[in-house]
C-alpha cells in the first residue's frame, strides 16, 4: 500500500503542473475552452485521487515516506524531491484540491470576459502545484519550494489585471512581505540543517528529544545565549507570520483583494494563507520543546484574531470585510496552535477553508451581479434578485459566527475551550482575547450581510435593472460550499479533536503530556448533540449571538446610528480606519526610507563611486593610456627602426640578466 | 649529392605548387587577357591539390629527408593543409576586389602562391638554411603585392616600410642563426638540440645572446611588441585583399617557424626563452587591445587586435609543454579563421570603388545585409572570446596551458585584458547594429561563391567553438 500511495502522490502533485504547462506555453495559441478543460480534467484527477489517498490514510491506516529523486548532493548534505503522506498531508490535500477544483470552475463563469483567462487557468493550476508540493513534502528543503512557489504564483495572481496600478502595487506589497517572513524561514533550515545535518523531517524529528534535552544553546549577539530550539521555532514563526499574514506582517493580504475574486478564495482563504498553520502544525514536534516560541505564537495569534476583526467593522469594500475576517480567523487557527491545540487549528483550517470560500464565493457572485462594484453604500436588498447567493453567503456567516450547529461553531469552540484550558505564559489574555473576538465576528460579518442584502437598494438605475441571479457555474461551487460549511464541523469534531477509537490526524502531531489541553477539554465533550445543547450556556455563542443583534440594530434597524458612532467616537473610527497606523508606519519608515536609503546608494555609492570612479575611471584610464601609445605610432620609419634596436637591447638585459 | 626518389615523394606538395604556379603563370600570359579565369581556375587548383596530397600523406610517419633539411611529420602536414585552405579562401574573396580596383590579375595570383609555396617550405623546415629559404620565399611576395597597386602613394609607402623593417628582422634573424651556428657548429635543429645539452657552462652565454636575436625576428614576423610597429601601418596602407592575404597565411607560418626554432631546436634553453616571451606577450596583449580602443580605421583597429592575438597565442609557447604547443597551434588556426573571416568581410564589402576603412562605414550593416552583419558579428564574438565561439575554446586553452604551470598571474592579465578588448569588438557589432546607415540601399551581392565561401567561413567560427574537439585533437596529435 506504501507504493500505491506513493505512485498516488506522484500523480496528484504533478497533474495540476501538467495542466499548468501546457496552459502556459501555449497560453496565445491555445483556445479557452481546451484550456477549461484541460485544467479542471487535471485538477478532477487530482482531487479524486487525493480522495482516495485520503481513504487509504485515514481509514486504511496507510502511510508513505519515499523520495522520488535526489536533487542534489553537495558534499554531506542531500537534497531529496521526495513524499510524506501521513494523515496531516492527507487531510490537506483533500482540503486544497477540494477549494482547489471549485475555484476552477467557478472561475470559468467568473473569468468569462477576461481575454487572459489562459493564463489565468496556467497560473491557478500552477499555485495548486506548488501549495501540494509544500504539503507533500518530506524535507525542508522541498517545504520551501513549495512555499516560495506559492508566494511567486501568488503574486503573479494578484497582479493578474497588471494594467491597474492598485493590482501591481497589492502584488508587490505581498510580494516584498512574504520576503520578510521567507527569509525568518530560510535562516531557520539554515540552522536545522547546521544542527542536525540533515533536512529529512524524519530524522530531524527524531533526534529532537534528545536534542532538546541537552537544552543547546547559542550566541546570537555575543555575550548572550539563547536556546537553538527557540531559535528555530521563532525564525519558523516568522516565516509562518509572513505567508499566514499574522500581526504585523498582516498587512499584504487586505491590498491583495486587488487580484481576481477567485483568487482571494483560492490563495487568501483556503489554501496559501494557511500553509504557515501547517507548517507549525508539521514542525510540532520542534514548536512542542519550547515554550518560549509557543507562547509567542498564542499571543501574536490572540492579538490579531481580535485586532484585525475591529478593523473588519469600519471596511466598506464587501472583499475587504472577508479579508479582515480571514486574518482575524487566521488568528484562532494560530492561537490554537500556541497553545499546543493542533488539532484544534487544523480543524478550524478545514472548516474555515469551506466557508471562507463559501463567502469569497458569494461575494464574487454579488460583485459580478453589480457589475465590478465592490463597495457596499452602493449596494442593498439584494435578497430578492439573489436568493441562491444570499442564502449560501447566510449560511457562510453563520458558520463564521460560530452559531451551532454550523462547521464554524464546532472548530471555534474547540479552539476557545482549548485556550481557556491552556496554562501557558499569555493564556489569560489570549482567552479575553478570543472570547471578545467572537463578537466582533459576527458583528461584522452580519453587517456586511445587512448592509448587502438587506435594507433600501442605494444602486443606481442602471445596475438595479440589470440584477439577477448568477449563472449555474457560479453558484454551483456555492452550493457546494454550503454543504460542508453546515455539516462538516459536527461529522469531523470527534475524529478531530476528541478521538476515542478513531482519530484523523493519528499520531503525525507531536503534543507533550504537560501541553495536552486537548485532553483536558475532552472530559467535556459528551457527543456532538450534546455540545450544541450545551452552548446556549457558554459564553462564546452569547458573545456571538449579541454581535448578531447590534449588527441588526446599526444595520438592519437604526442606520443612522454607526454614523452617529462614527462621529461620536471619532478618534476610535480613525484609528480603525487607519488599520492601526501598519500601514503608514511601514510607508514612511521601510517604503519611503529604503527608497531614500536606495537613492544614496544609488546617487553616492552606485554612481559616484563604482560607476564613475571604478568603472568609467578605468574606462577613461584605459582611452588615456590608448591616446597616448598611438603616438608612439609615428609613421616615421627610422623611429620604427630605432625602436626596433632599442627593443632589442633592452630584451638582451631583460633575457641574459 | 644524389636525392632519394622517397625525398622528392615527400616533398610532393610542394613540388606540386612550384609546378603549377609556373603553369599559372605561362598560362595566364598566353591567354593575354588582363583577368583570366585560367589565372583563378588554376591557382586554386594548384592550392586544392596541395591540400588533397597533404591530406593523402597525413598518415605517414615522422620523416626527415633531404639530408636533413626538410622534415615531414604532423605539424608541417596540418599547418600546409591549413595555409592552403587559407590562401584558396583568400584568392576567392580577393577576386571581385582585384578586378574593380584594375590590380594586377595575374601577378597578384603568381605571387600569392610563391608566398604560400614559402610558407609551406619553412614549416616543414628542419634546418636553418631551408628555413631562412623558406622564410625569406614567403616574405618577399608579400613586399611586392602590397606595391602592386601603383595608384596611390600610400601602397608605395607601405611596402618600403614593411620591407626596410623586414630585412632588418631578417638581419637580426640571421645574426642570431650565426651565433648559434657558431656556438653549435651545426645548422640542423636537431643536431642544434642535442648539441647544447653537452655544451659546457660557460658557452651558454653565447647561445642566449644568439636567443635573443632570434626572438626579436620571431617577434618581428608574429607582429608582437615591440616589433610590432610595422603592423598598423602595414594593415592599413595595403590594398584590402593584400591585407588580407598577410594577416592569414603569415600567422600560420610565423608560428611554423616558432616552433622549429624555440621548442625543438632550443629546448634546453627554455627558461631563457620563456623569459624573452613573457615580456613580448603581456607587451603584445596589454599593447594591442589597449590601442586597438582608440582605432577609428577598422583595419587599423585589427591590426592591434591581431597583435594581441599574437600575445595570446605565445602563452601556451610560454609554457613549454606538448599541450601548451597544441594549445597554440589551435589559437593560431582558430585565428588565423577568424582573421580571414573578418578581412575577407571588408574587402567583399569594399566595392563599386568603395574602399571600406573605417568602422563607421559599417554603419547600420544589418539593416542593409543581415546575413554578412551577422557572419562579421560571430567573427567579433569569437574574437572577444565569447563563449561558445571558437575564439573562446582558443582562449581557454592557453590559458589553461600557463595556469598548469603555474604562471596564474599571466593567465590573470591575459584575461583582463580580454575584458577590454571586449569593447572594440563589441563597438563593431554596436556599429552595424545600433547605428543608422549612411545609405539606406541594400547591398550589391557579390557572386554565389564568395557568398557560400563567407558562410563556410562564418559559421565554422561558431561550429568550431562548438565542437571543438576533432581540430584540437589533430593540434594534440602534432605534439
Amino acid at each position: 500500500m506504501t507504493d500505491v500511495i506513493h505512485n498516488l502522490t506522484i500523480a496528484i502533485v504533478f497533474a495540476p503542473l501538467l495542466g499548468c504547462l501546457l496552459t502556459g506555453l501555449w497560453c496565445r495559441i491555445m483556445p479557452t475552452r481546451m484550456a477549461h478543460a484541460i485544467t479542471i480534467g487535471l485538477m478532477s484527477l487530482s482531487f479524486l485521487l487525493s480522495v482516495y489517498v485520503a481513504k487509504l490514510v485515514l481509514f486504511d491506516g496507510g502511510a508513505s515516506n519515499s523520495n522520488l529523486y535526489t536533487w542534489l548532493i553537495s558534499g554531506s548534505f542531500q537534497f531529496h524531491v521526495g513524499f510524506l503522506v501521513d494523515q496531516l498531508t492527507a487531510l490537506m490535500m483533500v482540503t486544497v484540491n477540494f477549494v482547489s477544483l471549485a475555484v476552477h470552475i467557478y472561475s470559468v463563469g467568473y473569468m468569462e470576459e477576461d481575454k487572459g483567462q489562459v493564463r489565468f487557468f496556467s497560473y491557478i493550476s500552477g499555485f495548486t502545484f506548488a501549495m501540494l508540493m509544500l504539503v507533500t513534502a518530506n524535507n525542508f528543503f522541498q517545504l520551501f519550494f513549495g512555499w516560495e512557489g506559492v508566494g511567486l504564483v501568488s503574486y503573479l495572481l494578484i497582479g493578474f489585471w497588471f494594467n491597474r496600478p492598485a493590482a501591481n502595487f497589492g502584488g508587490l506589497k505581498a510580494f516584498l512581505v512574504n520576503r520578510v517572513g521567507d527569509f525568518g524561514f530560510i535562516l531557520a533550515i539554515a540552522a536545522v540543517l547546521n544542527y542536525f545535518g540533515t533536512l529529512d523531517y524524519v530524522p530531524v524529528f527524531s533526534q529532537m528529544p534528545q536534542f532538546a534535552a541537552s537544552n543547546p544553546t547559542m550566541s546570537i549577539v555575543s555575550g548572550t545565549s539563547s536556546s537553538v530550539v527557540s531559535v528555530i521555532s521563532i525564525l519558523l514563526l516568522i516565516g509562518a507570520m509572513g505567508k499566514s499574514a499574522q500581526v504585523p506582517l498582516h498587512v499584504w493580504l487586505p491590498e491583495s483583494m486587488e487580484g481576481p475574486t477567485p483568487i482571494s478564495a483560492l490563495i487568501h482563504a483556503a489554501t496559501m494563507v494557511t500553509a504557515g498553520i501547517f507548517m507549525i502544525c508539521r514542525m510540532s514536534p520542534i514548536f512542542e520543546y519550547s515554550a518560549t516560541a509557543l507562547s509567542l505564537v498564542l499571543v501574536i495569534g490572540a492579538t490579531g484574531a481580535l485586532f484585525t476583526g475591529f478593523l473588519a467593522v469600519v471596511q466598506h469594500d464587501i472583499k475587504r470585510v472577508v479579508a479582515y475576517s480571514t486574518l482575524s480567523q487566521l488568528g484562532y487557527m494560530m492561537a490554537a496552535l500556541g497553545a499546543s491545540a493542533y488539532a484544534a487549528g487544523m480543524f478550524h483550517l478545514i472548516t474555515h477553508a469551506a466557508f471562507k470560500a463559501l463567502l469569497f464565493l458569494a461575494a464574487g457572485s454579488v460583485i459580478v451581479a453589480m457589475h465590478h462594484e465592490q463597495d457596499m453604500r452602493q449596494m442593498g436588498g439584494l435578497r430578492k434578485y439573489m436568493p441562491i447567493t444570499y442564502l449560501t453567503f447566510f449560511i457562510g456567516a453563520l458558520s463564521l459566527a460560530a452559531i451551532p450547529p454550523f462547521s464554524g461553531f464546532f472548530s471555534k469552540d474547540g479552539i476557545i475551550e482549548a485556550i481557556h484550558a491552556a496554562t501557558i505564559p499569555g493564556a489569560g489574555y489570549a482567552y479575553i482575547c478570543v472570547l471578545i473576538g467572537s463578537f466582533v465576528t459576527a458583528l461584522y460579518i452580519f453587517r456586511a450581510l445587512f448592509l448587502t442584502f438587506h435594507g433600501e437598494e442605494r444602486m443606481d438605475q442602471h445596475v438595479r435593472e440589470h440584477l439577477h441571479e448568477t449563472k449555474a457555474v457560479i453558484t454551483g461551487p456555492l452550493l457546494a460550499l454550503a454543504v460542508p460549511s453546515i455539516i462538516l464541523g459536527g461529522l469531523m469534531i470527534r475524529a478531530m479533536l476528541y478521538p476515542t477509537d478513531f482519530s484523523l490526524l493519528g499520531h503525525s502531531i507531536t503534543v507533550l503530556p504537560q501541553h495536552d489541553v486537548l485532553r483536558i477539554t475532552a472530559e467535556e465533550f459528551h457527543g456532538v448533540w450534546q455540545m450544541v445543547l450545551h452552548s446556549v450556556t457558554t459564553l462564546p455563542f452569547w458573545f456571538a449571538l449579541s454581535g448578531i443583534a447590534v449588527a441588526w440594530i446599526c444595520y438592519g434597524r437604526f442606520t443612522t446610528l454607526p454614523v452617529w458612532m462614527a462621529r461620536r467616537f471619532s478618534w476610535i473610527y480613525r484609528v480603525l480606519v487607519m488599520k492601526y497606523g501598519f500601514d503608514d508606519f511601514n510607508q514612511l519608515v521601510f517604503v519611503r526610507g529604503g527608497r531614500r536609503l536606495a537613492r544614496w546608494m544609488y546617487e553616492v555609492t552606485d554612481r559616484e563611486l563604482i560607476d564613475d570612479t571604478l568603472v568609467n575611471g578605468s574606462g577613461r584610464a584605459i582611452e588615456w593610456l590608448s591616446l597616448t601609445l598611438r603616438r608612439l605610432q609615428t609613421g616615421y620609419l627610422y623611429h620604427y627602426a630605432f625602436a626596433m634596436i632599442l627593443g632589442l637591447v633592452v630584451f638582451l638585459i631583460w633575457v641574459i640578466f | 649529392m644524389p636525392v632519394p626518389v622517397s625525398d622528392l615523394m615527400l616533398a610532393a606538395p610542394q613540388w606540386f605548387v612550384l609546378i603549377m604556379t609556373c603553369v599559372t603563370l605561362l598560362v595566364s600570359l598566353w591567354s593575354g587577357k588582363k583577368a583570366s579565369p585560367w589565372t583563378y581556375g588554376l591557382s586554386q587548383v594548384t592550392l586544392l591539390g596541395a591540400v588533397v596530397i597533404t591530406a593523402l600523406m597525413y598518415d605517414q610517419p615522422r620523416t626527415v629527408a633531404f639530408y636533413g633539411n626538410m622534415i615531414f611529420d604532423k605539424i608541417s602536414a596540418l599547418l600546409t593543409i591549413f595555409v592552403c585552405v587559407i590562401t584558396a579562401f583568400v584568392l576567392l574573396y580577393s577576386r571581385d576586389y582585384l578586378k574593380q580596383h584594375k590590380m594586377a590579375y595575374t601577378e597578384y595570383h603568381v605571387l600569392t602562391l610563391f608566398s604560400a609555396l614559402g610558407m609551406m617550405v619553412l614549416v616543414s623546415s628542419y634546418s636553418f638554411i631551408s628555413l631562412y629559404v623558406g622564410l625569406e620565399l614567403f616574405t618577399l611576395p608579400l613586399y611586392a603585392l602590397i606595391a602592386l597597386r601603383r595608384d596611390a602613394a600610400v601602397f608605395a609607402e607601405a611596402s618600403m616600410k614593411y620591407f626596410v623593417m623586414g630585412a632588418m628582422a631578417s638581419g637580426m634573424l640571421l645574426y642570431g642563426l650565426s651565433m648559434l651556428y657558431g656556438a653549435t657548429g651545426t645548422v640542423d635543429i636537431p643536431s642544434i638540440a642535442s648539441a647544447i645539452v653537452g655544451l659546457p657552462q660557460g658557452q651558454h652565454l653565447i647561445i642566449v645572446f644568439g636567443l635573443v636575436f632570434v626572438l626579436a625576428g620571431i617577434a618581428f614576423k608574429l607582429g608582437a611588441v615591440p616589433f610590432h610597429m610595422w603592423v598598423p601601418d602595414v594593415y592599413d596602407g595595403s590594398p584590402n585583399t593584400v591585407t588580407l592575404m598577410i594577416a592569414t597565411g603569415p600567422k600560420i607560418a610565423a608560428f611554423g617557424l616558432v616552433v622549429r626554432l624555440l621548442a625543438e631546436a632550443l629546448p634546453d634553453v627554455h627558461v631563457a626563452w620563456q623569459h624573452g616571451l613573457i615580456l613580448i606577450a603581456v607587451l603584445s596583449i596589454v599593447l594591442g587591445n589597449i590601442v586597438a580602443i582608440v582605432q577609428t580605421n577598422i583595419k587599423r583597429m585589427l591590426a592591434y587586435s591581431s597583435i594581441a592575438h599574437m600575445g595570446y597565442m605565445l602563452l601556451g609557447i610560454i609554457a613549454g609543454t606538448a599541450s601548451g604547443y597544441s594549445a597554440s597551434m589551435f589559437y593560431t588556426l582558430i585565428y588565423a579563421i577568424m582573421s580571414l573571416a573578418a578581412f575577407g568581410l571588408v574587402s567583399m564589402l569594399s566595392r563599386d570603388g568603395v574602399d571600406i576603412q573605417r568602422i563607421e562605414d559599417l554603419r547600420g550593416l544589418n539593416a542593409r545585409n543581415p546575413w554578412l552583419a551577422f557572419m562579421m558579428l560571430l567573427v567579433m564574438f569569437s574574437m572577444a572570446g565569447v563563449p561558445p565561439l571558437a575564439g573562446f575554446m582558443a582562449k581557454i586553452a592557453v590559458l589553461e596551458a600557463v595556469i598548469s604551470v603555474g604562471q596564474v598571474w599571466l593567465a590573470v592579465v591575459a584575461l583582463l585584458f580580454a575584458i577590454v578588448g571586449a569593447y572594440y569588438y563589441l563597438r563593431v557589432v554596436k556599429v552595424m547594429y545600433f547605428d543608422e546607415p549612411i545609405k539606406k540601399t541594400d547591398i550589391e551581392l557579390p557572386s554565389m561563391d564568395m557568398r557560400v565561401a563567407m558562410t563556410i567561413n562564418g559559421l565554422s567560427v561558431l561550429i568550431l567553438g562548438m565542437f571543438p574537439a576533432v581540430l584540437m585533437g589533430l593540434c594534440r596529435a602534432a605534439f
